[in-house]
C-alpha cells in the first residue's frame, strides 16, 4: 500500500531530519511513529502527503511514485488529522465535513448526505450539523476532525497527534472508538504520536525513531517483549516489561475474586455493618442478579442517614469500570494515571465479578521490578 | 432658524451637488484602495520579509501632509477630479492594507496547514479560509479608511475637484461662517452615517460561526 524506499530529507544548512528511511506498509494496518521531539516522525508522515517535499529516495502509495502525481490531487486522496483539530470555525460542521467532498465538487445533495451518514457513525445527533466548531467540546471536536479526514473515504489516513490536546478520558474514550473504526472500515493509518500508551494500544505495528532514523519495527507485543537496545527499553519505561509477561494477560486473572458488594435494597444500617465487618470504607452496590449498579461509601451514608433508608436511595450510579477481559497493560496505566483507588470489574453483561485496588495493582508493579515471578498466580 | 431657511433656499442646489460629488470622489478612491490594498495585503502574507519594507513606505507615504500631496499631483495630472482621487487613493490605501495583511498573517496557523493537508489550492485557501476568517479585521480597516477620506476629501476642493470642500474654501476666504458650516455639517454627517452603513456591511459579512469572537474584540 505504501513504500517508503530510502527516503531522506535534508534540510538547507545540512540538518538530516529523516535519513535513509525504508519502510512498507500493508493495506489496513495501523502504524504508528513514535519518538522523542525531534526525531523525525512529524517529518516522515508530512513527506507522504508533501506537505514537505522529501530530499532523496522515493514514496509509493499503491505502486505509484507521489512525486509524479498533482500535489493537490495527491493530498485530496489522503485524510488529513492534526493535533490542533483545525476545524474551520466559520464553518457548520457539515461544511467542515464535507470539505474534502466539495473540493472535489461533490454535489451538495451528496456531500450533505455523506456529513450525516459520518456523524452517525460516531454516535452524534445530526443536529449538530448545523452548529459551528466552538460549540462543541474538545472531544466532539477532534471526532469531527476525524470524520473530515474520512470524508472522501481515502484509504490512507495520516494522523499528527490526533488526541494529544484532549484530557485523559476523552482520550482513552475517542481512542477506542477510533480504534473500532478503523478496524471497521479497514483504513491503513499512519499515526505519530510520543505517547508510548496510545501507540501500544493502536497500533498494530510501532515504528520507533531516533535523530531521523528507524530503531526499531515491530507489533507492540515484540517491543514490549525485546526491545533493540537500551534507548527503546528506557523509551518504553520499566513499569511496562511487567505488562508484557505472558502470564498476566487479562484484568480477569489478577483481580481480587470476591469484591464486597451489597444488594440494592438492603437498609443503610445493614451497609455500615457490613462496612464495619469487612474493615472497608466502600461498598459496591449489585442488585438481585449480580449486576453493578452503582457504589456508596461512609461518607455518602452519613450524609444522608436521617433522610433515606436504603441503599439504592443514595448510592452513586456514576463509577468506572473494567471489562474482565480486558488487557491488564490497557488498564493498569488507566487506573494509576486517574488516580482511582479501585476500579470493579464486570463481564460482558455487566455483572459484578471482582475488584482491582490500587494496592493490588502496586504490588504487581513492584514485583515485575524487583523479579520474583513465583509469587505471582 | 431663519438664517438657515434662507442659506437652503439660496444654496440648496448647490449643497446637494457638491455633496454627491463630494461623496463620489471619496467612493472611487475608497474602492481602488480596496481593490489594490486587499490582495496586495493578502500577497504580502506570502513574502513576510518583503512585506515588512512595504508596509513601512507605505507608512511614510501616510505622513506626507495630504494639501502637499495634492499639490505635488497638480504638475503630473493637473487640476480637478482626477488628481485628488488620485491623492485620495494613496491615503486609502495604508489602514485596509495594514488591516488585510495583519487579518490574514495571524490567522491559527494550524488552520492554513489544514488546509493544505486536505489539497487546498492557493486560490481556495484564500477564498474559503482566509479572506473569510480576516473579514471583520479587513472590513474595520475598509472602515477607518473611508472615514478618514471623507473628511481629507474636502481638501480636494483646493485643487478644483469641487465637493464639499468648496463651501469651507469659500467661507474662509469670505470669513461667511454659514459657508464653513455648510460645508463642515453635511461632510461630518456623510461619514457618521457611512460608518454606520459599513458596520451592518461588516456585520453581514462576517460568518456566522466567528461572530461572537469578533464582538468581544
Amino acid at each position: 500500500m505504501l513504500k517508503i524506499k530510502n527516503v531522506s530529507k535534508v534540510y538547507e544548512g545540512g540538518k538530516k531530519a529523516v535519513n535513509n528511511i525504508n519502510l512498507h506498509i500493508k493495506k489496513g494496518e495501523f502504524i504508528a511513529f513514535i519518538g522523542p521531539s525531534g526525531c523525525g516522525k512529524t517529518t516522515t508522515m508530512k513527506l507522504i502527503n508533501r506537505l514537505i517535499e522529501t530530499t532523496e529516495g522515493d514514496i509509493y502509495i499503491e505502486g505509484e511514485n507521489i512525486r509524479d502525481k498533482n500535489v493537490v490531487e495527491l493530498r485530496r486522496s489522503i485524510g488529513y488529522v492534526i493535533q490542533q483539530i483545525g476545524l474551520f470555525p466559520h464553518m457548520t460542521i457539515a461544511e467542515n465535513i464535507a470539505l474534502v467532498p466539495k473540493l472535489l465538487n461533490w454535489p451538495l445533495e451528496k456531500r450533505r448526505k455523506r456529513a450525516e451518514e459520518l456523524l452517525k457513525l460516531v454516535n452524534m445527533d445530526p443536529s449538530y450539523l448545523e452548529r459551528y466548531p466552538d460549540e462543541l467540546s474538545g472531544g466532539q471536536q477532534q471526532r469531527i476532525g476525524v470524520l473530515r479526514a474520512l470524508a472522501a473515504d481515502p484509504p490512507l489516513i495520516l494522523m499528527d497527534e490526533p488526541f494529544g490536546a484532549l484530557d485523559p478520558i476523552t482520550r482513552d474514550g475517542l481512542q477506542d472508538e477510533f480504534k473500532n473504526l478503523q478496524q471497521s472500515l479497514g483504513k491503513t493509518i499512519v499515526f505519530v504520536t510520543h505517547d508510548m500508551d496510545e501507540a501500544i494500544k493502536l497500533a498494530d505495528r510501532i515504528v520507533i525513531m531516533r535523530a531521523g532514523e528507524i530503531v526499531q519495527v515491530g507489533s507492540p507485543d515484540d517491543i514490549l517483549r525485546e526491545p533493540a537496545n537500551d534507548f527503546v527499553e528506557e523509551f518504553l519505561g520499566k513499569h511496562r516489561i511487567m505488562e508484557s509477561r505472558p502470564n498476566l494477560q487479562t484484568v480477569k486473572q489478577i483481580m481480587n475474586k470476591n469484591p464486597v458488594s451489597i444488594t440494592e435494597d438492603e437498609s443503610l444500617s445493614q451497609a455500615i455493618k457490613m462496612m464495619r465487618d469487612k474493615k472497608v470504607d466502600s461498598l459496591l452496590v449489585v442488585d438481585n442478579d449480580n449486576i453493578l449498579k452503582g457504589f456508596i461509601d461512609i461518607e455518602m451514608i452519613e450524609e444522608n442517614r436521617k433522610k433515606q433508608s436504603s441503599v439504592y436511595q443514595i448510592m452513586e450510579t456514576n463509577l468506572y469500570t473494567v471489562e474482565q477481559n480486558t488487557l491488564l497493560r490497557d488498564t493498569v496505566r488507566k487506573i494509576l494515571r486517574n488516580g482511582m483507588r479501585y476500579v470493579p470489574i464486570v463481564d460482558e453483561e455487566k455483572h459484578l465479578t471482582g475488584i482491582v485496588t490500587r494496592a493490588s495493582l502496586a504490588n504487581i508493579v513492584y514485583d515485575s521490578i524487583w523479579g520474583d515471578q513465583e509469587l505471582i498466580p | 432658524m431663519e438664517a438657515f431657511q434662507t442659506f437652503l433656499i439660496e444654496y440648496g442646489d448647490q449643497l446637494l451637488f457638491k455633496s454627491w460629488e463630494h461623496l463620489y470622489i471619496s467612493f472611487i478612491s475608497i474602492f481602488l484602495g480596496v481593490l489594490v490594498a486587499v490582495p496586495l495585503g493578502i500577497a504580502l502574507t506570502r513574502v513576510p520579509k518583503v512585506a515588512d519594507k512595504i508596509m513601512s513606505l507605505v507608512g511614510i507615504v501616510q505622513t506626507f501632509p495630504t494639501l502637499a500631496i495634492l499639490a505635488f499631483f497638480i504638475p503630473l495630472l493637473g487640476i480637478g477630479k482626477v488628481p485628488a482621487i488620485v491623492a485620495l487613493f494613496f491615503y486609502s490605501l495604508l489602514p485596509i492594507l495594514r488591516n488585510t495583511y495583519t487579518g490574514v498573517h495571524s490567522l491559527d496557523q494550524g488552520l492554513l496547514d489544514a488546509g493544505r493537508g486536505m489539497g487546498m489550492t492557493q486560490w481556495e485557501r484564500i477564498r474559503m479560509v482566509e479572506l473569510p476568517l480576516a473579514m471583520p479585521v479587513i472590513m474595520a480597516g475598509i472602515r477607518i479608511s473611508t472615514v478618514y477620506l471623507i473628511g481629507w476629501a474636502t481638501l480636494a476642493a483646493y485643487i478644483g475637484a469641487g465637493g464639499l470642500g468648496d463651501f469651507i474654501f469659500d467661507g474662509l476666504n469670505l470669513f461667511k461662517t454659514e459657508f464653513i458650516l455648510a460645508g463642515a455639517i453635511p461632510t461630518t454627517i456623510m461619514a457618521l452615517v457611512i460608518d454606520y452603513l459599513l458596520g451592518r456591511l461588516e456585520e453581514r459579512l462576517t460568518p456566522e460561526g466567528i461572530k461572537d469572537a469578533t464582538e468581544t474584540i
